[in-house]
């Protein structure tokens, strides 16, 4: 029914054009606003389940392409398209999209125009950066991602919004203007901008660090790893709602793709001498982080600091594949870290996702995301008491739920690359049960605490339908994962054929 | 010395002008509104002939130079002169009401402009350097007149003593550094001294003069350490003056260090390289640390030009025909960006009220959404981000300075573009973030508000398109 057309673009375009639009129509009328943005965003997730569908499981290379000549004078194209790798990535993000639309409805009350339009054009910007395949047209949609990000923040965050948005953009800016220097060096050396012609340059290992450490500061500061992640918690406290899920879902997820997509092909060499500050930063992320984040009063902190403790176990993974390479030799152990690690940004994107709006389901009730203003919470929220509890298991990694589909198959890789990497990576399962059981443990269980809490009302009908799409997605790649990794273990095959080519 | 008639028809677009002026300022004589509506009208069409003419003539053809070799006509003409004339055209779109509300609404208004637009022309195509002197004054001339419109404004008289002081030194420097490269080459055609400098001959002496001749032009363009002037002057100014002195006049400063520097003193690169480091890393450096602290928004945009210059004088260290190209384009984007920027000033001032002060912009959002989108272009323009022209403007010139070896210097830039980031991003919070009371909506005419829309939307459209515009630029240096 698709064949021929230029899916992607539609992809990026139809939610840009389509926020203008809401913009435009929604204006004076708030309703009108919220429903041709549901519209925009169901029709984007459908257009990102044909992408599925239509995508063919078991090749490597590049699918759905579109290649037209954007700047001419440098041979910059307007390249797109999907592998394995991004192909789940775009789904995730049309899927959050509608998410975050539907959580906004009733919530939203300051010029709610303006905030659907803004997330769907971050939308259309993060499809964007997961499928362009020329690195100007990648670092513009990176770049301009700030954009929607900086308004949502500062617009329709908390108290003490315009500090995290300024340190937001400050911070992700500093790391990008780096990786773009390094973009512009590669050119001169591969003689155009296309990503796959930067793969497999053999430059020299110096100049190879200093690129991988430009793509480091900015992928780093995405993901976010220590001790670049300060802006985060600021960044998700202050956020609204639907600022926090997109944040934690999608954007911190394209810190994981840039490693995958520029630092490991482009820098292979720096990448295994630099592998040892990675895993280093990984791993205190882990702990360090895990601890920090138990000893959180404020429930969007707590996950905010869960968030980048799970992500460094993606980094881990991907970077640990040398150690499992020097360790056993093996070539299915290191693989497995690599899907391990994607299926871990998968799972997080939606676990994560779905904490948030627990989050923010008590916060519309409540205003206050203190956990010690809670209590009880089960006794007058049977149905939301449900719901978060899954949620918060996924989040430390119970298995038949998503989020222990990746922890497992990392850690069992990590075996491989020493007793102690497994061992210290293994805390996170501990750790993560920690602060998701004890946080659970003092909102929702024991007494009803206070009269606030007492009047609180169970979960609406829409509330009830956001939960339980992101639940049963949960449930279902946790007990059957294998679609998943179906489609993008071949891509990473492929991947780990540049970066080890002698294997 | 033989006398051959020049070729008047290439030197088209300036006689044009030239004839305009008169027409204008007759044509104002009898206009009964008092209001210069007549000039308004005529010195509109006569930019978008001139842009015309400069198009017809100049562009696409071969080098050609007339006038006994003072006059050059060539692509790079054509680009600097619908630029210079197009950004005339539209800082005087935004003038009119401004003006109106505090008097100052006189055709002489338009003619200076128009003078000042000859002046441009002039040094685009100057292949002298006489030509390019005089062309030189003619602007300079224009401009502290124009400074001083508002002649009950205090401040305003107070910023055009300091341009016209501090202008005429420079000026007088440049001459000097002019005399010398006379003496060295003996000769005053662009041509001749590139020749005499490829032969080798007086290096010494002429890069005495050159240095002279770049700290004119430093200070022309307003490059640390020569900047001084620039933020009282642009305070000091009626916002219609500043949009319009802030935007043409840096794409003629511009015109006047490729003719001068690049096409004649191109064989002393070596030594300008080191200078122009100096004045760019400066530049940078003074106009964003500076910006940060500023609270008046003029004075910070002022400031931010400074650094703006630093970037464009990056392309030109580069010394090569893509630097050039990357200059040329940051100089066509900066000047439509700091247009749109001044402009904004005009239109949310009122009659007794200018909206200088960043907080004047507080809520602007709320009362009227559509300029605060337009802030936002300009902003995230002028920062570089993506989806605006500032961004493949400082991308060009990264790419100029990478392609020729020195990526620490693009490393330096890019660590001021983020400092940078922060006093744009302090506007927007101002816009989007702090919300006033009571927003009282804007009202403003017809007129302004389809050039800011129009100049937004350029930004964004250059912003999602810009190839034709890269082209063009590189066309005008043959590549």
């Amino acid at each position: 029914m698709l064949e021929g057309w230029p899916l992607l673009s539609l992809l990026i375009w139809l939610p840009i054009i389509g926020g203008v639009g809401v913009l435009a129509l929604g204006r004076a009328d708030a309703d009108r606003a919220r429903w041709s943005a549901l519209g925009v965003a169901a029709l984007v997730f459908l257009l990102s389940l044909t992408l599925w569908i239509g995508f063919e499981v078991g090749v490597a290379g590049m699918q759905f392409v579109e290649r037209v000549p954007w700047i001419q004078a440098f041979g910059i194209d307007y390249y797109l398209g999907v592998d394995g790798i991004s192909m789940p990535l775009v789904v995730l993000t049309a899927f959050a999209t509608l998410l975050v639309v539907v959580a906004a409805w009733e919530v939203v009350r300051y010029k709610p125009a303006q905030y659907l339009a803004a997330f769907l054009i971050m939308e259309g910007i993060m499809i964007g950066v997961f499928s362009a395949l020329d690195a100007i047209l990648f670092y513009v949609f990176f770049e301009a991602m700030l954009i929607p990000m900086f308004l949502i923040i500062g617009i329709w965050g908390g108290p003490n919004r315009i500090y995290a948005t300024l340190k937001f953009f400050l911070y992700t800016f500093l790391g990008s203007v780096m990786m773009l220097v390094a973009l512009i060096y590669l050119r001169t050396e591969a003689g155009s901008f296309a990503i796959q012609d930067f793969y497999g340059l053999q430059l020299p290992l110096a100049t190879q660090m200093l690129i991988f450490l430009a793509f480091m500061a900015a992928f780093a500061v995405k993901v976010p790893m220590f001790p670049v992640h300060t802006w985060l918690p600021d960044a998700h406290v202050e956020a609204p709602t639907g600022g926090s899920v997109i944040l934690a879902a999608i954007t911190l997820k394209i810190g994981g793709y840039g490693f995958l997509r520029f630092s490991l092909p482009i820098t292979p060499e720096a990448s295994m001498a630099l592998d040892w500050l990675l895993i280093g930063l990984s791993l205190i992320a882990v702990v360090y982080i895990g601890l920090v984040a138990m000893v959180q009063e404020d429930l969007k902190k707590l996950i905010a600091y869960s968030s980048i403790a799970h992500m460094g176990f993606v980094t881990l993974a991907f970077f640990l594949i040398f150690r499992i390479l020097a360790g056993s030799g093996s070539r299915d152990g290191a693989l497995m870290a690599l899907e391990g690690g994607m299926v871990q940004m998968i799972s997080h994107g939606f676990v994560s996702a779905a904490m948030f709006l627990c989050v923010g389901v008590l916060y519309d009730r409540m205003h206050t995301r203190r956990i010690a203003d809670y209590g009880g919470v089960a006794n007058r929220m049977p149905v939301f008491a449900g719901f978060f509890v899954l949620f918060a298991m996924a989040n430390a990694g119970l298995p038949g739920t998503s989020g222990f589909v990746g922890e497992f198959m990392v850690i069992l890789a990590s075996f491989q690359a020493g007793f102690w990497y497994a061992a210290i990576a293994g805390l996170t399962l501990v750790l993560g049960a920690a602060y998701s059981l004890w946080m659970i443990k003092r909102v929702v269980y024991g007494e009803v605490k206070s009269e606030a809490v007492g009047e609180l009302q169970d979960v609406s009908a829409r509330e009830r339908l956001l939960l339980g799409s992101l639940a049963a997605v949960v449930l279902f790649f946790g007990i059957y994962p294998a679609p998943l990794i179906d489609v993008m273990a071949p891509s990473l095959d492929a991947l780990f054929r540049i970066v080890v080519p002698t294997l | 010395m033989n006398f051959e008639m020049p070729q008047f028809a290439l030197a088209a677009p300036e006689i044009w002008l030239g004839v305009m002026v008169c027409v204008v300022l007759i044509a104002d004589l009898f206009d009964r509104s008092q209001e210069g509506r007549i000039a308004f009208f005529l010195t509109q069409a006569t930019l978008l002939v001139a842009i015309w003419l400069a198009i017809s003539t100049h562009w696409g053809g071969d080098r050609e130079i007339t006038f006994n070799g003072m006059y050059v006509s060539d692509s790079l003409a054509a680009v600097l002169k619908v630029a210079i004339a197009g950004l005339a055209a539209v800082t005087l779109g935004y003038s009119r009401d401004y003006l109106r509300q505090r008097d100052l609404l006189k055709g002489e208004f338009y003619m200076l402009t128009l003078i000042a637009t000859l002046g441009m022309f002039v040094m685009a195509s100057a292949s002298s350097l006489l030509v390019l002197y005089v062309g030189l004054e003619l602007l300079s001339l224009s401009l502290y007149a124009m400074v001083a419109f508002d002649r009950d404004s205090r401040i305003g008289a107070e910023a055009a003593m300091k341009y016209f002081v501090l202008g005429a030194l420079s000026s007088g420097m440049l001459l000097y550094g002019m005399s010398m490269i006379y003496g060295a080459s003996g000769s005053l055609l662009i041509d001749d001294i590139a020749a005499r400098a490829a032969a080798g001959d007086n290096l010494l002496l002429m890069a005495f003069g050159m240095t002279f001749a770049l700290v004119g032009i430093a200070f022309k363009f307003g490059a640390a350490p020569f900047h001084m002037w620039i933020p009282d002057v642009y305070q000091g100014a009626p916002t219609a003056v500043t949009a319009f002195l802030g935007s043409a006049p840096k794409i003629a400063a511009l015109a006047l260090f490729l003719r001068l520097l690049a096409d004649g003193l191109g064989q002393l690169h070596d030594q300008w390289q080191i200078m122009a480091i100096i004045l760019a890393v400066g530049s940078l450096s003074v106009g964003n640390l500076f910006a940060l602290v500023q609270t008046n928004f003029k004075r910070m945009l002022a400031y931010s030009t400074i650094s703006h210059i630093g970037f464009l004088f990056l392309g030109l260290i580069a010394g090569t025909d893509e630097g050039y190209a990357a200059a040329l384009f940051y100089a066509i984007s900066y000047g439509i960006m700091a247009a749109g920027g001044f402009g904004m000033i005009i239109l949310l001032s009122r009659k007794g009220f200018e909206a200088e002060m960043i907080d004047d912009m507080r809520g602007l959002n709320d009362r009227h959404s559509g300029y605060a989108l337009v802030m936002l272009l300009l902003m995230f323009s002028m920062t570089g981000i993506p989806g605006t022209v500032g961004f493949y403007a400082k991308w060009l010139v990264l790419q100029a300075l990478v392609d020729s070896g020195m990526v620490w210097l693009a490393v330096v830039a890019v660590v001021f573009a983020v400092i940078g980031a922060f006093y744009y991003l302090r506007v927007l919070k101002a816009v989007y973030f702090d919300r006033v009371e009571s927003p009282a909506p804007l009202e403003a005419p017809m007129g302004p508000r389809v050039v800011v829309a129009a100049n937004g939307g350029l930004v964004l459209l250059l912003g999602l398109f810009p190839d034709t515009l890269i082209a063009i630029c590189r066309a005008a240096f043959g590549l």
